[in-house]
């Protein structure tokens, strides 16, 4: 039998893991300690929540809400943040999919005893996934997915009078977006997407507790503490996009163990060139959300729906933005022009 | 169809086509104009063009060829020079190898009958402290003779040569031998090998863990050589032959490697870190395709030059051009895939090109959002200029900004490692502790522990070293310098309270 492993930090205890992070082997009660330590240690040197604040947590049953919900709770009891948290669910209505993820939350709520809201697309929007999906076919199904999921989180959380929204995003999660921006040459996003608080004028502000944890230490995290989550791979077809770069990613770690934290580091670091001209961030005539053209993109994509052509939001910005913002366009008018770029929309390149 | 006239050769883009004659006018061209567009090299100008062997600086130095034997309105008018770096003591090649390898590359650098320089990538082994040093154009500390003589030399040069034009005086005879070799004076190949160089070479890379740190160590060696030939020999600017499609890669690559601060110096048209030499890349508007079509078509040779990785096992992430294989180039609309022979691990360019068949813009993309990426730091804490790098030279981005990802790293780190002081590397452990033992003796020959060159280092440079199971391998030329930044910074610390301007001339 070979001896085991003592814990590199206390010298006492019988390692458990390897961290992945730091590479050093850890008994069980370090690995914990050390973890919330840093969460800690991000929140307090980020200066992410001021004293009093009401903050909105996107539960949506996976790991990453679930520890970050988990971690929120306890610190603010341990460190004193002052903090009145509250769960925010999104019921996007696919059947299978939330039913289930939902379910982990409700048992979540319980063992935290945090107030939980859950709103869904229907009531934010009128349209649950599944009914969108039935119109716009399983292609195109993650853009509307995406796009009213970034929104809903914001007017749900408005709607309960949060100050502010915290997310699982975690440094698997930011290191891919960084790639996926540059893959996608979108500098404007390419520099807020490594922000760990975003947000303000117009929206809520929102933060990434967990931005610097890696994705490996929150199930490690949620293995040791017991916390119980629901997978929540979306059950439509994950873009081709993402799909490479997070096989990308995990190449990488393979071969040098830092790879997110390094490219979170250069995500953090990318300046970008003064003369180059970035979208103003203007504000939706309709929502009031932010939108860097006059209608955001939910706006869009809702009237495309409400229009019976709900591909016509996907793509660039162009003939529905403007017929849609061109004032009050008489209705025959606007008919004709969906007319033609309904047959435009086959050779839309997404 | 350009012309209508000769028959089609072949396709760039959907619905471009050339023939022979078109498509050479389009290639040359476009090297003339990516320099004239950015006004940056004087006539007379001495440049040095950095030749690999591979496709990309064999179709650069044909292109200078080409543009010194133009018409005189249309003519380039520096003055060029080539460097080959032979690198195979890292690449496992033997003495004969390297001898076959060395006289192929002779063969072709004299026939372009420009003054060339073959080293040795040993030669980093005699390597000045300097070379380490940015040297502004307006430096006047006294360190800095050579380079003034370099200015002096220039300026006289150009001062005879307006004064009196045409005139073949002996002050110009070596400048024109330039123009007219083969000048004995204006090429320089090595003496013989020193074993002991190869050794200590040898012995520096195999202190190296990982095949990506490697590759890093190579690159920064490999630069620091063709710097000190630059220097040395009067090149006010380097040409990198670094193509479009490398440029891509290479900017993935270094995101990866946490460089991101450093992108636009890394691949951007020009280059200044090191003040007094300017690095530029004529190259990276053209595609690995045009290039080889280019090659084939107008017959430039190119040298099989082995990178490290043939010889390493294990995975990279990938550094030496992307691979363009024969058989592509009948096939000039797909993409090219992973050459055979090579490991077909590179997670990067097996990602880029797989990318790239989904998503034919993939290359293009990543290549113009490199373009809009700028050198200014974001949070450039304080008036004074940061520090560069010991190794690469560029600004350092390790201030420890509140909630970044380097300060939690740096949190993780210092929690997970508690009481038992491990023994690794130095003497005290590498305690960060200034009077430590480590310190008590900072004479020549002492070995640095990681510790103490980390503040010295980038991000991403850090990685590089902290793959190193030593240091004591490195040049002494890194050694020196980074004890001279250290008394430096001790000597800051102690006059601290005296000084007014943050920042005085250090280097
Ligand atoms: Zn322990
Ligand atoms: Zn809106
Ligand atoms: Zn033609
Ligand atoms: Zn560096």
């Amino acid at each position: 039998m070979p001896a085991p492993v003592l814990c590199q930090s206390c010298g006492a205890g019988r390692a458990a893991l390897r961290r992945p992070k730091t590479g050093r082997a850890l008994c069980r009660a370090c690995f914990v300690a050390a973890f919330e330590a840093e969460v800690h240690g991000t929140i307090v040197s980020a200066r992410l929540f001021q004293p009093g604040e009401t903050v909105a947590v996107g539960a949506s049953g996976g790991k990453d809400s679930t520890v970050l919900a988990h971690l929120l709770r306890l610190l603010n009891e341990r460190h004193g943040y002052g903090l009145r948290l509250l769960l925010l669910s999104i019921d996007e209505g696919i059947a299978g999919y939330r039913d289930d993820s939902l379910e982990a939350v409700r048992r979540n709520r319980g063992r935290l005893g945090l107030p939980l809201h859950v709103l869904s697309y229907q009531e934010l929007y009128g349209w649950s996934m599944d009914r969108i999906a039935r119109h716009v076919g399983p292609k195109n199904n993650c853009t509307f997915c995406g796009v009213f999921r970034r929104q809903a989180l914001d007017r749900g959380a408005a709607l309960l009078g949060a100050d502010k929204i915290a997310t699982g995003h975690n440094a698997d999660d930011v290191a891919e977006t960084v790639l996926m921006n540059f893959l996608r040459g979108d500098v404007g996003r390419l520099r807020r997407c490594a922000g760990i608080l975003t947000g303000g004028e117009g929206t809520l502000p929102r933060c990434k507790p967990l931005k610097h944890a890696y994705e490996k230490e929150i199930v490690l995290y949620a293995y040791f503490q017991g916390l119980d989550y629901f997978s929540t791979e979306c059950v439509y077809a994950p873009n081709a996009y993402r799909g490479h770069t997070r096989t990308l990613l995990k190449d990488l770690e393979a071969v040098r163990p830092s790879a997110v934290a390094d490219l979170v580091h250069s995500g953090e670091r990318l300046a970008v060139r003064e003369d180059v001209r970035m979208p103003t961030q203007g504000i939706c005539q309709r929502c009031g959300y932010l939108s860097s053209q006059p209608l955001c993109k939910a706006c869009v994509l809702l009237e495309g729906l409400n229009r019976g052509l709900p591909r016509l939001g996907i793509g660039k910005p162009s003939r529905l933005q403007k017929a849609l913002t061109g004032a009050e366009k008489p209705e025959a008018g606007f008919q004709e022009d969906s007319e033609q770029s309904s047959n435009a929309v086959r050779t839309i390149d997404f | 169809m350009k012309c209508k006239e000769g028959p089609p050769v072949l396709i760039i883009r959907v619905g471009d086509a050339f023939c022979k004659a078109c498509f050479k006018d389009y290639f040359v061209h476009k090297f003339r104009a990516t320099l004239g567009k950015n006004r940056c090299i004087f006539p007379g100008e001495k440049v040095l063009l950095a030749f690999s062997g591979g496709p990309a600086s064999s179709a650069m130095v044909r292109q200078v060829q080409e543009g010194l034997s133009r018409d005189a309105a249309k003519k380039l008018r520096f003055k060029p020079g080539i460097v080959f770096v032979d690198e195979g003591a890292v690449c496992g090649q033997d003495l004969g190898k390297r001898r076959e390898v060395h006289s192929q590359v002779e063969m072709i650098l004299r026939a372009t009958g420009f003054p060339f320089h073959l080293v040795h990538l040993e030669e980093v082994f005699d390597l000045p402290g300097s070379i380490l040093r940015s040297i502004s154009h307006n430096a006047t500390d006294d360190s800095q003779s050579y380079k003034e003589a370099v200015d002096g030399f220039i300026r006289r040069q150009q001062q005879q040569q307006s004064e009196r034009t045409g005139d073949s005086l002996p002050g110009q005879l070596s400048e024109l031998s330039v123009r007219c070799p083969p000048g004995k004076e204006a090429v320089e190949v090595p003496g013989p090998l020193s074993v002991s160089h190869t050794a200590e070479l040898t012995h520096l890379f195999r202190a190296v863990k990982t095949l990506t740190a490697k590759e890093e160590l190579l690159q920064t060696l490999r630069n620091h050589l063709i710097l000190h030939v630059a220097r040395t020999n009067g090149y006010t600017k380097v040409m990198m032959g670094d193509s479009c499609t490398r440029v891509a890669v290479k900017l993935l690559a270094n995101l990866c490697l946490g460089r991101g601060a450093f992108l636009a110096g890394d691949t951007g048209f020009s280059d200044s870190r090191h003040g007094d030499v300017l690095v530029l890349r004529p190259m990276r508007e053209y595609s690995a395709k045009e290039i080889a079509f280019y090659n084939r078509l107008f017959g430039v040779p190119a040298v099989f030059t082995p990178s490290l990785d043939t010889k390493v096992r294990g995975a990279a992430l990938h550094r030496s051009s992307p691979p363009v294989p024969a058989a592509q180039i009948q096939r000039p609309c797909s993409p090219p895939p992973p050459a055979p022979g090579r490991p077909p691990h590179y997670p990067l360019i097996s990602f880029l090109y797989k990318l790239q068949s989904e998503f034919p813009a993939t290359i293009s993309t990543v290549y113009r959002t490199g373009e809009k990426l700028g050198t200014t730091p974001r949070d450039a804490g304080g008036d004074a200029e940061p520090e560069r790098c010991l190794l690469c030279l560029c600004h350092l981005d390790t201030s420890v900004v509140d909630g970044s990802s380097l300060q939690s790293t740096l949190l993780s780190e210092e929690l997970c490692r508690k009481p038992p002081p491990s023994a690794g590397s130095g003497c005290c452990g590498g305690a960060p502790n200034e009077t430590g033992c480590c310190r008590s003796s900072p004479t020549a020959g002492a070995v640095p522990s990681q510790a103490v060159l980390f503040p010295l280092l980038c991000y991403s440079c850090r990685l590089t070293v902290k793959d190193m199971t030593c240091l004591e391998p490195l040049p002494p030329y890194v050694h020196s310098e980074a004890e001279r930044r250290q008394r430096r910074a001790a000597m800051k610390q102690e006059i601290q309270e005296f000084l007014l301007e943050d920042d005085l001339p250090a280097s």
